[in-house]
């Protein structure tokens, strides 16, 4: 410990050019071009389906990078100031993908190629055929008006942080001192304590509510599990490629080693929430909520239900076990692909059985657009990344950083 | 942490001057080594007075039976199971503090996890005496145990969550009891090496031949991590099970999903909240301010303010989902708690486990001890009362109005809870006489580090940014166990 002593240049910027650049374009396009021929090949509803899938997911993960940065100050945690930029990039996308998802939710909603399943005509008139009598109870919640000014309401008191945040640690490299970390921990708890008791009630709306007669507790959990394991697998993702191109030399094994473990730990806290709530569901077997499994054990989608918990669990379980794997970066690089990929899955079995239920698809459109959007991410936040220095050199913790060792 | 790069932002986890590795021993081992002072004889002729009433009212059950107490044909299941969850859910932190935050590096931990780990114990055994003592027939307790037997086929039956519970809770009994006792063996063999005759001769052989070589250390710190790993998943498990007691139900108000991660948020909510009461008085009884500081109390009034947060939300989720769901059973089962006969007990549940701890978000009431300790009081009461909310208000008015009821619990319902609490407080002043209850050797990990003296010297030394050590001085304001005098002239 503290043996080594290195010189190292805390502010360097990353340059946003060349091959990361051109082929985040090139993915963009092909997105571009996917749904395109999802809305031209008269696959209006798969294709709104998965332009709802990618850009939740594109929101979460942006999300989760507030999170991170977040639970770092209001922990006083010290091993990952080093790499905090990161997340921070994330966060600054945050009001660009909250836009998307909004635009998507809200074309989805008036096309009524999404939640047409509480949005029908007539469905809540007891004299119109269509009269549905549980969604007729709901109305009060899940009408458009109500709906909407939620999902804008919540996301703009995210965005509010998502600049502030970053802000402040700007503050700190331009000022130093330990005005901006004092501020970093107070709206780090304030934002927590909003996202801890509004997300779940994100997930009932945006995902949820397609299946509108099906309920679980549980729901807003899952989704938060699931937002918070490929947020961790991606912070992962980008600080191994960064350093695969010669940026941040004050990050090492070790730290890869502590997100490893992070990865790891909450794969397994995805599973456990995932496990309750089939077990639950499974065990009391009450029809109002077996429908949703009864769906999924369909033979269109009841291969897929068991991969999602075999990549999404098994894999990471076994991988990630042992101290080596999580200090090595290829694996731990490879472990967080497979995590992407799964949750995208895992995404996939809670939107396409309420969507386009049995016609489901998996070709030009799914990975058309989940290109489109990896693209989209990549852009935005190494773009993010490009305008700030790598390392925030004067944060207090920063020492303690460099030199984590464990 | 503990590194010699750490922050001086860090708050010191040990206070007071002239801090040496013996200073610790002596100042620990008081209690071990000394005859008890008098408060240790009216808490322990209070609380085995009450274990003693505990003894008189199970027995009484045994003798005549469960029908000694309120339970009826409609509620069939009331403070036995309430007590038992409450005990279990308290029984959480001791993992909690010695697995979950050695894994996450939180030194801290060092000097709470000893009497947090003691507590657990004690809080486990309290949640299986209820166990055995609710079968009504204690000397077929061995039946859940999937024994080979002579009745025929006759297996326990494997789809139950109480044979579950059974795995889960003698499994976490086991674990928790070997970890403990793991972290005790250098402290047990400290405790030899001072003492004589007799009492040499018990800790030696409870010292399991410990000799502090490397070699030994080594295996230690291998085997802790280890633990920490099995243990983690386990205690996870353990109230995810118990609330699959309930939830793999039809029951209004038992079934929904969201029990288990709600469970164990409320287990270490409980748990921590019992930890605090405990602490707050033996750090003062036993002089262990120093070790046990206002950084530990903080932090665990912290832990306390996200817990009881987190189980807000889940009551909160489920009182939404109900209505949400448009099953009237379920609707009415939440309108019910709410505003039906047991109205009291579920807005008690919702003052002492939402409302009050959100007090601990200002500053000044999470460092005042006075306040700290009546608070972890209150949500003691109100874990009780989740309990007693979720099980009496789900069954007390069933699917048949006609078999409406109430529960009125009898004096063996009382005893046997006023009892349990007894034995708990027995057997943990019985653990503060024999055993070390903060881990010495571990906190003595932290004298060159993580300590007051040890950051002073970096004060003194002027090595420090101005505006950090000042910060850090601001911190150590709210200290009891800090001479602020030190501080005014740096």
């Amino acid at each position: 410990m503290g043996a080594h002593h290195h010189t190292y240049n805390f502010s360097e910027q990353y340059e946003f050019s060349g091959k990361a650049k051109t082929y985040s374009l090139i993915a963009i396009v092909i997105g571009i071009a996917a749904i395109a021929f999802g809305f031209l090949t008269g696959h209006a509803e798969r294709t709104f389906a998965n332009l709802l899938l990618m850009s939740y997911y594109f929101t979460c993960i942006c999300a989760a990078g507030l999170f991170f940065i977040a639970v770092q100050f209001v922990a006083q945690a010290g091993w990952s100031a080093g790499l905090i930029r990161i997340p921070q990039a994330f966060a600054k996308v945050l009001p660009i993908a909250s836009i998307i998802l909004v635009v998507v939710v809200a074309a989805g909603l008036f096309s009524h190629n999404l939640y047409h399943h509480w949005n029908h005509e007539g469905i809540t008139d007891p004299t119109s055929p269509n009269y549905d009598a549980l969604i007729a109870g709901k109305a009060g919640y899940l009408n458009v008006p109500f709906f909407l000014t939620r999902l804008v309401f919540f996301l703009a008191l995210y965005c509010i942080f998502a600049v502030l945040l970053p802000k402040l640690s700007n503050n700190e490299d331009l000022e130093g001192g330990l005005n901006s970390y004092k501020k970093s921990i107070k709206y780090s708890a304030i934002f927590l304590v909003i996202f801890g008791f509004t997300t779940p009630i994100w997930a009932f709306d945006v995902i949820m509510s397609l299946e509108a007669h099906w309920f679980s507790t549980m729901f807003g959990w899952y989704n938060f599990a699931a937002m918070w394991v490929t947020g961790l697998a991606t912070i992962a993702i980008t600080v191994i490629l960064l350093k695969k191109s010669g940026y941040l030399g004050w990050i090492n094994e070790n730290h890869l080693h502590d997100l490893g473990k992070f990865v790891f730990a909450f794969s397994i806290f995805w599973t456990y929430v995932w496990f309750a709530q089939f077990l639950l569901i499974y065990y009391a077997n009450i029809p109002e909520e077996t429908v949703y499994f009864y769906k999924r054990f369909e033979p269109e989608y009841l291969p897929w239900f068991w991969v999602n918990i075999v990549v999404n669990f098994v894999a990471p379980l076994l991988i990630l076990m042992t101290r080596d794997a999580k200090r090595k970066t290829n694996m731990l690089l490879f472990v967080c692909i497979v995590i992407i990929c799964g949750h995208w899955l895992d995404y996939y079995m809670m939107i396409m059985p309420g969507t386009v239920e049995s016609h489901r698809g998996f070709g030009i459109i799914e990975v058309g657009t989940f290109l489109g959007f990896v693209g989209l991410f990549t852009f935005f936040m190494l773009n993010a990344l490009s305008k700030a220095a790598l390392a925030p050199k004067n944060h207090p913790f920063l020492q303690e950083s460099v030199h984590h060792h464990i | 942490m503990a590194s010699h790069n750490e922050s001086i932002l860090r708050e010191p986890l040990i206070t007071g001057k002239d801090i040496t590795y013996a200073r610790i021993t002596n100042e620990v081992l008081l209690p071990v080594e000394n005859k008890p002072n008098k408060a240790w004889w009216i808490g322990f002729i209070v609380s085995a007075l009450g274990a003693l009433l505990w003894v008189g009212a199970v027995s009484y059950t045994f003798y005549y039976g469960i029908g000694t107490w309120g339970l009826n044909k409609t509620v069939g299941w009331a403070w036995d199971i309430t007590g038992f969850v409450w005990w279990v859910g308290i029984g959480h932190a001791g993992t909690l503090i010695s697995a979950v935050l050695l894994l996450f590096r939180q030194n801290w931990r060092n000097s709470i996890n000893r009497s947090a780990e003691a507590m657990t114990i004690f809080a486990v055994i309290c949640a299986a005496t209820y166990v055995v003592s609710h079968m009504g027939r204690p000397w077929l307790a061995y039946w859940p145990l999937p024994l080979p037997n002579q009745f025929g086929s006759l297996w326990v039956n494997f789809n139950s969550p109480l044979v579950w519970d059974v795995f889960a809770i003698s499994t976490y009994f086991s674990v928790s009891l070997l970890f403990w006792y793991t972290g005790l063996l250098p402290d047990i063999a400290t405790i030899r090496d001072r003492a004589t005759g007799l009492k040499r001769r018990i800790y030696s052989i409870l010292s399991f031949g410990w000799t502090g070589s490397v070699k030994t250390w080594q295996r230690f710190e291998a085997v802790s991590l280890i633990l920490a790993g099995v243990s983690t998943p386990l205690v996870l498990s353990v109230h995810t099970i118990v609330s699959m007691d309930f939830a793999t139900s039809v029951i209004p108000g038992w079934h929904t999903t969201i029990f288990p991660p709600y469970f164990v948020a409320g287990a270490i909510f409980s748990g921590f909240a019992m930890v605090q009461t405990l602490l707050l008085i033996a750090r003062k009884v036993l002089g262990l301010e120093n070790y046990i500081t206002m950084f530990h109390i903080e932090s665990m009034n912290k832990i306390i303010v996200l817990t009881g947060s987190i189980v807000g939300v889940a009551y909160l989720t489920e009182l939404f989902i109900a209505w949400y769901s448009g099953v009237e059973y379920e609707q009415y089962a939440f309108l019910n708690r709410i505003s039906g006969p047991y109205w009291w007990a579920y807005w008690c549940m919702m003052t002492c486990n939402v409302i009050t701890p959100q007090l601990f978000w200002f500053k000044k009431i999470r460092t005042s001890i006075p306040i700290s300790w009546v608070l972890s009081i209150i949500v003691n009461i109100g874990m009780w009362f989740e309990r007693f909310v979720i099980i009496v208000t789900s069954l007390h008015r069933d699917y048949i109005p006609s078999s409406w009821a109430m529960f009125y619990p009898t004096w063996v319902d009382i005893s046997i809870f006023v009892g349990s609490i007894g034995l708990f407080f027995t057997l943990f002043l019985l653990f503060i006489r024999v055993l070390p209850s903060v881990a010495m050797a571990e906190v003595k990990l932290l004298v060159k580090t993580s300590s007051e003296q040890s950051k002073k010297k970096l004060l003194d030394a002027g090595v420090i940014k101005p505006e950090e050590a000042e910060y850090y001085k601001e911190s150590l304001t709210k200290f009891d166990s800090v001479d602020q005098a030190d501080y005014a002239k740096i």
